[in-house]
This record gives structure tokens, sequence and C-alpha cells, in this order.
């Protein structure tokens, strides 16, 4: 292509004084935000350092900070991580493909579907413990203080962004692929099965795992459901009684005993670790599967 | 390649080694074949001792699963008259109304003195001029209608400077916020709100060690692990100034500011094998216990009706 020197328009000084201002501003923001992230963290690493090896994964917690770990915290918060993955990416999933490619928007009910999820994407997660406190744990479903109830809570909580994300995603998806599937004779399921899903795996599958890690941090609903901050026995079920990382991190710190803030600190760097290697495995499974078209 | 390593003999062998080893290591040599669940749940404040209690209990006792959470003394005796838990720990007596509720759901309890926490009052270290404060002071501070009035430390006596006074104290949910209220204020849960309140007692250390005119209130735990880093003052009951420590707790002049601290166990639950074992070892290792969690023992009156709560759960 030839280029079209006349179009441009100059630089004039003031323009390029405001494109510096505009850039200072950006910097400044992302310093920030990283300078404060990087100090909390630099923080936590060192008053957790002494702490930080294998007797901390490998021990149960304790009353006395010397032999106190954190595998309980560490498979409850596993258990009830992955079931709430297991609960609400195929639901949150399917609710997207159902508004996105098979909903009428003419319809009443599918405006208010969709006014709902996006309203509940903003609800506090305090609110869905005190939900999930009277119709789970107790109430209609009597669940009880279980991995279970645990799951249901925080399912409720992710869904609706898993819906958002896993929409945008799919309507990411050209349409051109979709008339193009439908002109070959292809039904419409076909055409989900085989073009749309393909395609919008990667975006799913990152949006989904992110939005599930949110979980993993959690803590203000499950203290309303009586998560518990001593149990030395790992999960066994969904059935089995458990305590998650966030949890016991709030019990460490909140102890009289002032040799209990290392394995805080400790703790939170364990509970970083794993929200990152949950990341990792969003980014790697989007580079696998991404397409370029 | 991998794969023979981990044959099946072998995975065999290993598993009985570490099963021997398990044994071996499993605590003293007293291990029970007592199976089953206990549930703990409650107040904070005696969850520290508890669990060492519990965890105790557990190496001499591996068939046995005990549980504490801590959803405060007052959300311990809703699980506990809900028929959830078989344990309540409480950092007060049981309220008129629990009772109730625990009557309507027919949940008859057995009550257990443990142990004794002394509500320390604390102030900044270079706070030079509050040593002791009256009942009456303090109910100044922390009254409902000191509200939006009381700011200055000069406004509690004359003769303090012109110093601005920062309340620290616990959240609105804890036993320990009932208590102080209850014994300071005259009624339980009055007090004024403009105040720091905090679930955490730690962050009342922080704000209270980094702030000249602030003024605090905790548990004796608290005090003692931070005893460099803030000031306890004495408390005047009306018959002179006090200080928290363990002697005054024990022979009752620390008035009103210490408390007994309880366990309530359901009649359900104490008629099972595993709760009346972890109640004898209760009473067997209450003392040594009740130092090493930073609380303060029982004087010889309360260790004679400790034994009645205790011969009460063993008979029942």
């Amino acid at each position: 292509m030839t280029s079209l020197p006349s179009l441009r328009a100059e630089k004039t000084p003031s323009r390029s004084a405001k494109d510096l201002v505009f850039r200072i501003f950006m910097f400044a923001g992302i310093g920030i935000a990283l300078g404060s992230l990087a100090t909390l963290l630099a923080n936590v690493i060192i008053e957790g350092a002494p702490r930080l090896n294998l007797d901390l994964v490998t021990s149960m917690p304790s009353a006395r900070p010397r032999r106190a770990g954190i595998q309980s915290a560490i498979f409850g918060s596993l258990w009830v991580v992955l079931t709430t993955a297991a609960i609400s990416l195929p639901t949150g999933i399917g609710a997207a493909i159902y508004l996105e490619e098979f909903a009428r928007r003419d319809r009443w009910y599918n405006r208010l579907i969709e006014l709902n999820v996006q309203n509940l994407a903003a609800v506090p997660s305090v609110v869905f413990g005190i939900l999930g406190l009277a119709f789970i744990k107790r109430g209609p479903l009597g669940l009880g203080s279980t991995v279970i109830t645990a799951s249901l809570v925080l399912s409720m909580l992710v869904l609706p962004t898993v819906v958002i994300v896993s929409r945008e995603a799919i309507r990411a998806v050209p349409d051109s692929f979709r008339q193009g599937s439908l002109a070959l004779g292809a039904t419409k399921w076909e055409t989900v099965r085989h073009q749309v899903l393909p395609n919008a795996f990667p975006g799913i599958l990152t949006g989904t795992i992110l939005s599930v890690s949110r979980a993993l941090g959690e803590s203000a609903p499950l203290l309303m459901l009586g998560a518990l901050t001593f149990i030395t026995f790992n999960p066994t079920g969904l059935d089995s009684q458990y305590t998650v990382l966030p949890i016991q991190i709030f019990s460490y710190i909140s102890s009289a005993k002032q040799e209990f803030r290392p394995l805080a600190a400790a703790s939170i760097v364990v509970l970083l670790a794993v929200l990152l290697a949950l990341n990792a495995v969003a980014i790697f499974l989007r580079n696998k599967y991404q397409k370029r078209w | 390649m991998a794969r023979h390593l981990m044959s099946p003999r072998r995975v065999a062998v290993v598993a009985v080694a570490v099963l021997a080893l398990a044994s071996c290591g499993g605590g003293s040599s007293t291990s029970s074949d007592l199976t089953g669940n206990i549930l703990i749940d409650g107040s904070s404040t005696v969850a520290p001792l508890m669990t060492l209690l519990a965890e105790d209990f557990q190496e001499d006792n591996s068939g046995v699963r005990v549980t504490v959470g801590t959803s405060g003394t007052g959300g311990g005796f809703e699980k506990f008259c809900a028929g959830e838990t078989d344990i309540a720990n409480a950092s007060r007596e049981i309220k008129e109304s629990e009772i109730e509720t625990c009557k309507a759901n027919g949940i008859e309890f057995l009550e257990v003195i443990i142990a004794n926490d002394a509500l320390s009052v604390v102030v900044n270290n270079d706070n030079t001029w509050a040593k002791c404060l009256t009942v009456d002071q303090l109910k100044k501070m922390w009254g409902p209608d000191a509200e939006g009035k009381v700011s200055n430390w000069n406004q509690v006596d004359a003769s303090f400077p012109d110093q601005s006074l920062n309340l620290f104290g616990a959240g609105t949910d804890s036993g320990t916020f009932d208590y102080f209220t209850k014994e300071i204020n005259g009624e339980e849960g009055s007090s004024r709100t403009d105040y720091n309140p905090s679930e955490d007692d730690n962050v009342t250390v922080k704000g209270v060690e980094g702030d000249k005119g602030a003024l605090g209130y905790f548990g004796f735990s608290y005090l003692e692990e931070n005893i460099t880093k803030v000031k306890a003052l004495e408390v005047d009951g009306g018959k002179g100034c006090v200080a928290p420590s363990l002697e005054n707790v024990q022979n009752g002049t620390y008035t009103p500011l210490s408390r007994p601290l309880y366990a309530y166990v359901s009649l359900k639950g104490a008629q099972r094998e595993e709760v009346k074992a972890f109640f004898e070892f209760v009473g067997e290792n209450l003392d040594s216990l009740t130092e090493e969690a930073l609380f303060i023992p029982l004087n010889d009156d309360q260790k004679a009706i400790e034994n009645k709560n205790l011969e009460a759960i063993a008979g029942a």
C-alpha cells in the first residue's frame, strides 16, 4: 500500500505534550498497582520464609505453632474448589450456550434470565453465604457443614461470572462459521457442537478457570456456613467436614501467640502458589487450543 | 520404566512399614480403640485451649476425630441448641434466651467451668498519665452516652492531659464485647459505636501500639504475648486498683473484668463413650494445658465446681 502523507495530521507540540501526559498517567497507574503488589508479596515472603518448608504442607493444624501445618486446609481447599468447578462449569457453560445460541431475545423470560445473571454477578459473597446457611446447610437440603455445602454455595457465587465469560467467548466466534455450517445442512446442535464450541473453547476455559479460582480465595461465605478452624484430617468425600486455606490463615493470624504469624505468612504464600498454579493451567490450555482466524 | 519401582508388593511393604511407624509414633502408650466424632464450636477466645485439649486427646485416641470451630460464643450456642454440635465453647454463661432455644429443640446440657480469663485494659507505652482507671471512668469512655462527645483524655478525668482519646475494642459478635459492656456499661451490648472494633485482637494491639492516646481491651493471652508493646492498666472496681495478673484473678480481686470460661456439653453427647473419655482427659490435663494456652487456671473453689461438673458427665 502506498502511504498517504498528505492525510496525516502534523504533530503539533501541544498534542505531543498531551501524549506524554497520557503516558505518564498510564505508567503511574501500572506502577502503583505493581508496586503495592510487590510490596505485599515481599512482605509476606520475608515474614513467612522461616516456615516455608515441606513440614508446612505435610503437618496438620495444631495449637502449637512449632508443629502446626496446613495440610488439611490445602486438601479442603482443593476438594471444595474442584467440586465447585465440577458443578459450576457444566451448568454455567450450558447456560451460556443456551443464552447465546438458542434463546430468543424477544421472549420475556430470556430477558429476565439475562438481567438476573448480570445482577447476581455483583451480589456480595456473604449474601450467598447467608442463603447457603438457610437453604443448603440447614433447611430444605440440610446438608450440614460439609464439602458439598461449601461447593454449592461457591458455585452459586461463581456461576454468573462463568456464564458471562463463556458468553463472551461464544460471541467471539465469527458468525460466518455458523452460517457456513448451517448452509451445509448441519442442525443447530451440530453447528454448536462442531463449530462454535471448539472455537470458543480456549476463551471459555480461560475465563471460567479464572472465575473458579476466585472461589479459592473466598472466606466470607464459608465463615457464614461455619467452616472449622481446627481439623486434623483431610476430607474423604463430599460429605466430609472441611476447612479451607483462607480460614486457616485467618485463624493463625488472629491467634494470641505471635509465633503463628510467620506460619500465617507462609500459608499465604502457599495459597498464592496454588492460585498461580490454577491460572497457569488456564493459560497452558488456552495456548494449546488457541486457533487464529 | 518407573512402574516396576512401585509394584504392588512394594507398595504393600511400604504401607506396612508406614503403619508400623505410625503405630509406634502414635503418642503415649494408652492408645485406645475408641472411635467417633466430637464436634466443638463456639468462642474464639476459648478455642486455643480447646484445640490444645483436642489435639492431645486425639494423639491418645487416634480413632476419635475432634474438630473445633470458632463461630463466636453466640454462634456456637446457636449451633449447639440446634443439635449440630456436641460441645459449645463460651466466654460467658449461657443466656436465658439460649436456654429457651435449647429447650425448644429438646437439647439438655451440662456446664463445665474450664479456665479464667482477665479482660485487660491497655494503653500506649508513651501514656504516662494513666495508671489506674475506675469502672466509672471506663464507663465514661465506653458508655453509649459518650458517643460523639468523649474524645479527649481530659474529659475522662481533669488530671489527664489534653490528648485525643482513640478507642479500640472487640467486635459486636464476640463474647468479649458482651462481657465488657455488661460489666462496664451495666447492660450487655450497650456501647458507643464510634470506636475501632475488630474480631482480631492483634489489630487492637497494633492500634494501641501506634497511637499515644489509644485505649483498648482484650483477653489476657494477648496481653501476655504483647507485654512489651502495650501497657496494661490497673482497674478499680470499688476496692482499690488491681492489675490483671494470674494471682489477682485466682484470688478474686481483679473485678469486675475477670471472667470464667465455659464448655457446655449436650446430655446426648455426654452419654457417648468418646465424649466421656474426652472430659476425663480434660480433668487430667487441664492445669498444664491452661497455662500453655495462656489462660489463668481455676482456683481451688472453681476446681471443686469443675470436679462436680466432670462427675456429672461421667455419670451421664
